[in-house]
């Protein structure tokens, strides 16, 4: 049952960072790799790492992609 | 050709990380020294977290290299982004985002830094730390400007506590160099684990790595949209 949800969660982390990758729209790119570290996040509380996993949640998660979108709204939303 | 190569090469390393990850068993842990901290950790250094008493206490000194890292970065962009600040063009506009938002952030704030300075003030007794707790009180503040956008806080406060933080590491370190002899030694008293007053010098340098990252995240955020308006 763990195998299956932690194969979940690696298959749906691997999407979100492909997708972070080729996404033209530069907001939903940070959104995927919001997404990212979300799931990274609860892998890491998932091998007892709380610690790291509220690192990640509250740095990767909140505080870089504000700095992202910030970025976004400073420069161009689309990527040519 | 090229393109061939490429997925030649792109195949190759897909299959060493795969079969050198493969060796690895998930959630395993597979050093010798950790197995000291988890026994003797508590007894050493009165902390229920252990990974509190490894990284302010076996590893205090690279603790304060992290937070050096962090000040000097907060003040590398503040250089950056000081050159075209404070234009003051009038009253400055606020916006309310929507009413969803708003209210949101407005009822979200009080609780999510209630939750920041739980963290690191727990930070020997439970999950997490001044770093974490300081990024949590940090988001809380990104809240605030997504939900009245053109509002400023005075960052004066926040410029103060990082000063102040960095500088009680510091001494509170210099005092274990004089009195334990060597640099952040405990010299402090132990007191009883899993009680808040306990683990002597760590809950006073993790609530000034507390203020000191959340007030150095804040500005970053400040400096930031600054700059973007």
């Amino acid at each position: 049952m763990i195998i299956f949800i932690v194969s979940l969660l690696v298959i749906l982390m691997l999407i979100a960072a492909i997708s972070a990758c080729v996404f033209k729209d530069l907001l939903g790119a940070v959104i995927a790799s919001c997404m990212v570290s979300l799931i990274a996040a609860v892998l890491f509380f998932m091998l007892q790492a709380p610690d790291v996993a509220m690192a990640e949640a509250a740095i990767g998660a909140a505080l870089s992609t504000a700095v992202f979108v910030i970025a976004i709204i400073r420069t161009k939303r689309h990527e040519e | 050709m090229r393109i061939i190569v490429s997925i030649l090469l792109l195949v190759v390393i897909i299959l060493g990380i795969t079969l050198a990850l493969i060796a690895i068993p998930f959630g395993e842990s597979i050093g010798q020294i950790g197995e000291h901290y988890i026994e003797n950790g508590i007894k050493e250094t009165g902390a229920a977290n252990v990974v509190t008493s490894v990284v302010l206490e076996y590893r205090g000194f690279d603790t304060l290299g992290e937070v050096t890292i962090l000040f000097i970065a907060a003040v590398g962009l503040g250089a950056v982004m000081a050159t075209s600040k404070k234009s003051k063009d009038g009253r400055k506009n606020i916006t309310p985002a929507s009413l969803v938002v708003y209210t949101g952030c407005r009822f979200l704030f009080p609780l999510i830094i209630l939750f920041g300075f739980y963290v690191f003030v727990h930070g020997h007794l439970s999950p997490g730390g001044g770093f974490q707790g300081g990024a949590v009180i940090a988001s809380a503040f990104v809240l605030i400007y997504m939900a009245c956008r053109g509002k400023r806080l005075s960052m004066v406060p926040a410029r103060v506590m990082e000063s102040v933080g960095g500088l009680v590491f510091i001494i509170v370190g210099l005092i274990g160099l004089g009195i334990g002899g060597q640099f952040l030694s405990n010299h402090l008293p132990l007191g009883v684990p899993n009680t808040l007053l306990s683990a002597g010098i760590i809950p006073i340098i993790y609530i000034a790595i507390g203020f000191k990252v959340g007030s150095e995240l804040t500005g970053v955020i400040d400096n930031l949209i600054e700059e973007s308006e």
